[in-house]
């Protein structure tokens, strides 16, 4: 029996196991980026950056692709609910995700023997201030000032790029994942 | 909790981290504090002088370059100047002006500073690439 003349626009949209496991982790992310909004900061722009712990795991135990979808809908989320979605800080925050992510998809490929989370996590936290600083140069403050506070973020990306990077590392040998790791895709 | 066994879980708790760390990581902790001691040391010395510029009745009498100790001897209408170099600061080591304000400023250091001997008419600055102000007197 015809009920209805089907719609040659409608979409079915069925959400995959994937697209549970991105949106349970991003959930995770912006939960740690609302909390971190709440600690009062020395500087702007000195964050320890905990949402990146997800970040970390989910690129060790997912993949790149996942990792990043985990990290911009971090971003753009946490943008929303703090009321930042298109202010200068949201533009940096998003920067610097690319630019980490960039980094981690090139630092993934390093030998896992020697180099574990905290090299990710320290060098994605390098890219991070890296991409933040151009934005900042380029459009906030078109002067070189800006760059006179590169040894005070360089050192919070260490510090709190190891940290991090420790978390991540414990979390993984803990193994929190509910599912089995599986291969790289 | 004695101090020994205080000490020893102290010890058990950064093991149980350490052991996260890989030998790589270590490497690049290494470069990252590295990063972190240069950025520093290139960006925060804006304020350091490069040269002295002397200056007799109003006209520039030398420029002297801040790296080799040396004395300037500068005449003026009271007599002479003395002004002594060394790396990295300068001062006016002897004048015959009555009040001796140049002389009492003692060593100059940062780029930007000045000692202004008016009787004599001499003064001394030191200049540098990016100097923090413009001009600096006490």
């Amino acid at each position: 029996m015809r009920t209805m003349t089907p719609s040659t626009t409608e979409l079915l949209l069925v959400p995959t196991a994937d697209d549970r496991r991105v949106a349970r982790h991003a959930a995770a992310a912006i939960v740690l980026t609302v909390a971190e909004a709440a600690v009062p900061l020395p500087l702007p722009g000195v964050k320890p950056g905990l949402a990146n712990i997800v970040t970390l795991v989910v690129l060790a135990r997912w993949g790149w692709r996942e990792a990043a979808w985990v990290a911009l809908l971090r971003v753009l989320v946490g943008s929303l609910v703090l009321g930042q979605f298109l202010a200068p800080g949201f533009f940096l925050s998003l920067a610097g995700s690319l630019a980490s992510l960039a980094v981690l998809g090139a630092a993934m490929h390093l030998p896992g023997r020697w180099f574990g989370p905290v090299s990710h996590s320290v060098l994605a936290a390098f890219a991070h201030i890296g991409g933040q600083l151009v934005i900042a140069r380029l459009w906030l403050v078109p002067h070189d000032g800006v760059f006179y506070l590169v040894p005070v973020f360089a050192l919070a990306a260490t510090l709190f790029g190891v940290v991090n990077g420790l978390l991540a590392a414990r979390l993984l040998d803990a193994g929190l994942a509910p599912e089995a790791p599986r291969e790289r895709r | 909790m004695s101090p020994r066994s205080r000490w020893s879980a102290g010890q058990a708790w950064l093991a149980a981290w350490a052991c996260h760390l890989r030998a790589g990581d270590g490497l690049v902790l290494a470069a990252a504090l590295a990063f972190c001691v240069v950025s520093a040391l290139q960006l925060w010395q804006g304020g350091r002088p490069d040269k002295a510029v002397i200056k007799a009745g109003g006209q520039r009498f030398a420029e002297v370059d801040l790296s080799t100790p040396r004395i300037v001897e500068v005449p003026g209408p009271l007599g002479r100047t003395r002004i002594e170099i060394q790396p990295g600061r300068a001062r006016v080591a002897a004048d015959p002006g009555p009040r001796q304000y140049c002389v009492r400023q003692g060593w100059l250091t940062s780029a930007g500073a000045v000692a202004i001997c008016a009787p004599n008419e001499v003064s001394l600055a030191l200049s540098g690439r990016n100097a923090d102000y413009d001009s600096l007197n006490y």
